[in-house]
C-alpha cells in the first residue's frame, strides 16, 4: 500500500533523470509480463547501466535487476532515502502481481464463507420442502447362508430386525422436548440442545466475563510494564489451547474435583462444561476487552488524574464506562465462541439431551450433537437434514453475534471518541 | 495410523512376495484389533498370502462388501435385510455370514455398589427410566447415574434392540464417547451403570443378569458366554459374497480353527467354538 502511494508521490520527480529514465518505458515491459520483458531491457537499461551493460544485458528477465544495477552506479546515486524507493519502484510487475494475489486470497476466505453459507442451507433445507419420504421398501429377503457353524455351540437368540419408522418427520417436530434420533420413532426435538447449549454458554460467560474485564483493567490501568509485557502474551496463549485438551482435562481432572467440592450428583454437567468453557473464553474477552480499554483517549485518562481524582476511580469511573461498548463486543465474541465450541462440551457436560432448568444436570449442547453424530448418519436422511439444520441455526447464531459485536457496537464506541 | 501403516508394510510384503494373493478385510471398528491379530499371526505362517485390515465401521464394511471393494467385511451386527438385498440386486447372492467370535455385553457397576445382579427386566427398565432409584433394585435409596453409548455405535443399536426390547433410552441417559469412557465413568461414579464389552473392565464391577425372576444370575465369563447361560451375548460376524474358495477358504477356515479362536481369546472376546 504504502509503496504504491510513495510512487504517486511528487517528490519521486526529484529523482536524477539517469534513474527516472528506465522508468519510462517501463508499461509495455509490464504489460508484455515474463514473455517480452528481455525485449525492453536494452531500451529501458541502456543509459544509466553503461558501466556495467554485460550485467543488465544479460540478466534481463525481470526490470528489478536492471535498475539494481542501475542504483549501484556512484555519481547517480541518490540520497539513502529515495535509493529505497528506487530499489522499490522497478518492483512493480511483482508488486502488481502480489497485490492482486492477495486480493484474491482474500476474496476467496469470502467466496469460501459464503460456499459453506450455500452448502449449510442447502443440506437442511430440503427436511422443509421435500414430501413425506418414502417408507423404506422392506420385502421379506431370506437370510444370508452361513458358513462355518459348530452345530453342537449353542445358538445365540438375537432380536428380529427392527423397522424404523422414517415418515413421520413434521418441522413441528423440531420444537418438542424430546431428542431420539436413532430410535424407532425418530424424534428431533433440538429445544433440549438449545437449552443445554444456553447452560454452558452462560455458566462460561459468569465466570469469563469478570475475569477477563478485570485482568484486561488491570493490564491497561495498573500493571507495571513487565507485568503489562508478560501477562498478555500469556494470556492469549490460553487462546491458541487445543480446546480437546481443555476438554479432556475437565473430563479427568475437573470434574471429579468439582463434583467432590460441591457435593452434586452428576460427575459430568452443565456446570463443569461451564467452567471448562470459561478457560477457553476468557483470552478472547480478556484481549478485546483490553482492546478497548486501550482505545480510551489518553486525554480523558489525564483530565479525571488531574481533577483530582485516585488511580481507581479513574478507571473504575472514567475508562471502564467509556470502553463498555468494546467490553459488551467482547462479551459477545466470547458467547459466539462459547455457544460453537464441541470438543469441550463433547467431552466434559455428560451428553445427555434432558430439558432441566438446574446447571448441575447433564446437558447435550448443539455443537456436541454435530459432532457425535455426523459421522455415522445415513446421506441424506432426516435425521442428516436435521443435523445440518442444527449447523445451520449455529452459523446464524454465531455470525449474527459476530456481526453485532463488529459492527454495531464498535463503530459506535469508534464515533463516540471520534470528537476527543 | 497404524492401521495405514499395517496396510502399506502389507502391501510392500505383497510386492516383496510376488504375485502374493491378497485379501482385504474392511469394518467394524470393535473387531479391527482381532482382524489385525488374525492377519499378522496367518501372514507369518503364509508369506505367500497378504491380509490387509481396515476398519471404519460395520456399516462401512457392508457397503465396500456390496460395492465389491473388499474379499471379507467385519461386522459387529447382522446384516440388515435391506443390505442384503441389494447384495442380491448386484452379485445375485444374499452373502454368507461366518460368525467367528462371541462377544458378552457386560452390565457394569461401580465397586462399591451394593447391588451385584439385575434381571433383564430391570435393565430395561433401568435404562428407559422407568427404574430411577437403586432402593427398587435392592441398592440404596439413591438416584442411579445412567451412562451409555452415542448414538452412532453398534453397541447402541444392539443394547436397544435386544435388552430395550426397541424402546428408546431414557432421555437422561448420558452418552459418552467409546466403552473406556464408560468404565471410567462408572469406575468413579458410586452410582453409576454403564454398559461396553466384557473385555474392558477395569476398576469396576460385572452385574450378574439372569434372563429373568425365576432363573439363575450369571455374570459374563469365558464359559457362560461360551455356552449361552449369560443373556446378553451377541455374535461378531465375518460377511463374504459367495461361498469361499482358495486362499479365501484357507484364512476363514484358519480363523475358525482353534489357532485363530486362540487369538479371539486373547483379544477379550470369546471363541465360537
Amino acid at each position: 500500500m504504502k509503496i504504491a502511494e510513495a510512487s504517486d508521490k511528487p517528490e519521486v520527480k526529484g529523482i536524477p533523470m539517469s534513474t527516472r529514465l528506465p522508468r519510462r518505458p517501463e508499461p509495455p515491459a509490464e504489460k508484455s509480463g515474463e514473455t517480452g520483458s528481455n525485449g525492453s531491457a536494452p531500451y529501458g537499461a541502456g543509459p544509466s547501466s553503461s558501466a556495467i551493460p554485460s550485467v543488465s544485458g544479460t540478466s534481463g528477465p525481470s526490470a528489478g535487476t536492471a535498475s539494481t544495477t542501475a542504483t549501484v552506479e556512484p555519481p547517480i546515486l541518490p540520497p539513502p532515502s529515495r535509493k529505497v524507493l528506487t530499489m522499490k519502484k522497478p518492483m512493480r510487475a511483482g508488486e502488481f502481481a502480489i497485490e492482486k494475489s492477495i486480493q484474491g486470497v482474500a476474496f476467496i476466505s469470502l467466496l469460501f464463507i459464503a460456499l459453506i453459507f450455500i452448502f449449510i442451507f442447502r443440506e437442511a433445507i430440503p427436511l422443509f420442502f421435500s414430501e413425506v419420504k418414502a417408507a423404506m421398501h422392506q420385502s421379506q429377503v431370506e437370510e444370508a447362508e452361513t458358513y462355518g457353524v459348530d452345530p453342537t455351540a449353542p445358538e445365540i437368540v438375537e432380536a428380529p430386525e427392527l423397522e424404523q419408522n422414517q415418515d413421520n418427520f413434521h418441522p413441528k417436530t423440531l420444537v418438542s422436548k424430546n431428542w431420539q434420533p436413532v430410535s424407532l420413532n425418530p424424534q428431533y426435538g433440538i429445544v433440549p440442545l438449545l437449552m443445554g447449549s444456553l447452560k454452558v454458554t452462560l455458566v462460561a460467560l459468569l465466570l469469563a466475563a469478570p475475569i477477563g474485564i478485570f485482568a484486561a483493567l488491570y493490564t491497561s490501568n495498573f500493571a507495571p510494564k513487565w507485568a503489562k509485557e508478560s501477562m498478555k502474551p500469556i494470556i492469549e496463549v490460553l487462546a491458541g489451547f487445543p480446546s480437546v485438551v481443555i476438554g479432556f482435562f475437565a473430563l479427568v481432572i475437573m470434574a471429579t474435583l468439582l463434583q467432590n467440592l460441591f457435593g452434586y450428583q452428576f460427575r459430568l454437567n452443565a456446570f463443569v462444561g461451564g467452567v471448562a468453557m470459561a478457560l477457553a473464553v476468557i483470552p478472547i474477552i480478556y484481549t478485546v476487552s483490553e482492546d478497548a480499554l486501550n482505545a480510551v483517549p489518553k486525554v480523558m485518562t489525564e483530565a479525571s488524574l488531574a481533577l483530582g481524582a485516585t488511580k481507581w476511580e479513574t478507571a473504575f469511573f472514567v475508562i471502564l464506562p467509556s470502553a463498555t461498548p468494546g467490553i459488551f463486543a467482547a462479551m459477545i465474541l466470547g458467547f459466539g465462541r462459547a455457544f460453537g465450541e464441541t470438543m469441550i462440551v463433547l467431552m466434559a457436560t455428560g451428553n445427555a439431551a434432558l430439558l432441566t432448568i438446574a446447571l448441575t444436570d447433564p446437558v447435550r449442547t448443539l455443537s456436541a450433537t454435530i459432532g457425535a453424530e455426523m459421522a455415522e448418519v445415513v446421506f441424506g436422511d432426516t435425521h442428516y437434514r436435521v443435523l445440518f439444520f442444527v449447523g445451520a441455526l449455529l452459523f446464524v447464531i454465531s455470525f449474527s453475534l459476530n456481526a453485532i459485536a463488529e459492527f454495531f457496537i464498535r463503530n459506535r464506541m469508534m464515533k463516540k471518541f471520534k470528537g476527543i | 495410523m497404524n492401521k495405514s501403516i499395517f496396510a502399506a508394510a502389507a502391501l510392500a510384503m505383497a510386492t516383496l512376495a510376488g504375485a502374493a494373493q491378497v485379501i482385504t478385510v474392511k469394518g467394524s471398528d470393535t473387531m479391527v484389533i482381532l482382524a489385525q491379530r488374525w492377519a499378522e499371526k496367518y501372514m507369518a505362517t503364509h508369506p505367500d498370502v497378504s491380509v490387509q485390515v481396515t476398519g471404519g465401521g460395520s456399516g462401512t464394511g457392508i457397503s465396500a462388501l456390496i460395492n465389491g471393494t473388499t474379499d471379507i467385511c467385519d461386522a459387529s451386527r447382522k446384516m440388515k435385510a435391506s443390505e442384503r438385498e441389494k447384495l442380491k440386486q448386484r452379485f445375485n447372492s444374499l452373502g454368507v455370514e461366518v460368525p467367528s467370535a462371541r462377544d458378552g455385553l457386560a452390565v457394569y457397576l461401580n465397586e462399591a455398589s451394593p447391588v451385584s445382579e439385575l434381571s433383564l427386566d430391570q435393565v430395561k427398565a433401568i435404562y428407559t427410566g422407568k427404574l430411577t432409584n437403586w432402593k427398587d433394585v435392592g441398592g440404596p435409596d439413591a438416584k442411579i447415574v445412567l451412562y451409555g453409548r452415542e448414538n452412532n455405535s453398534g453397541t447402541y443399536v444392539y443394547f436397544r434392540d435386544n435388552v430395550l426390547k426397541g424402546q428408546d433410552f431414557a432421555p437422561g441417559v448420558q452418552s459418552l464417547p467409546g466403552t473406556a469412557a464408560v468404565v471410567n465413568a462408572v469406575s468413579k461414579d458410586k452410582l453409576g451403570i454403564g454398559f461396553g464389552g466384557a473385555a474392558y473392565a477395569k476398576g469396576l464391577k460385572f452385574a450378574k443378569i439372569k434372563k429373568d425372576e425365576g432363573s439363575t444370575a450369571y455374570e459374563p465369563t469365558a464359559e457362560t458366554v461360551k455356552n449361552g447361560s449369560y443373556p446378553i451375548t451377541r455374535y461378531l460376524y465375518m460377511y463374504l459374497k459367495s461361498r469361499p474358495t482358495g486362499a479365501l477358504k484357507e484364512y476363514i477356515d484358519w480363523t475358525l480353527s482353534p489357532e485363530g479362536q486362540v487369538i479371539v481369546t486373547e483379544v477379550g472376546y470369546f471363541p465360537v467354538k
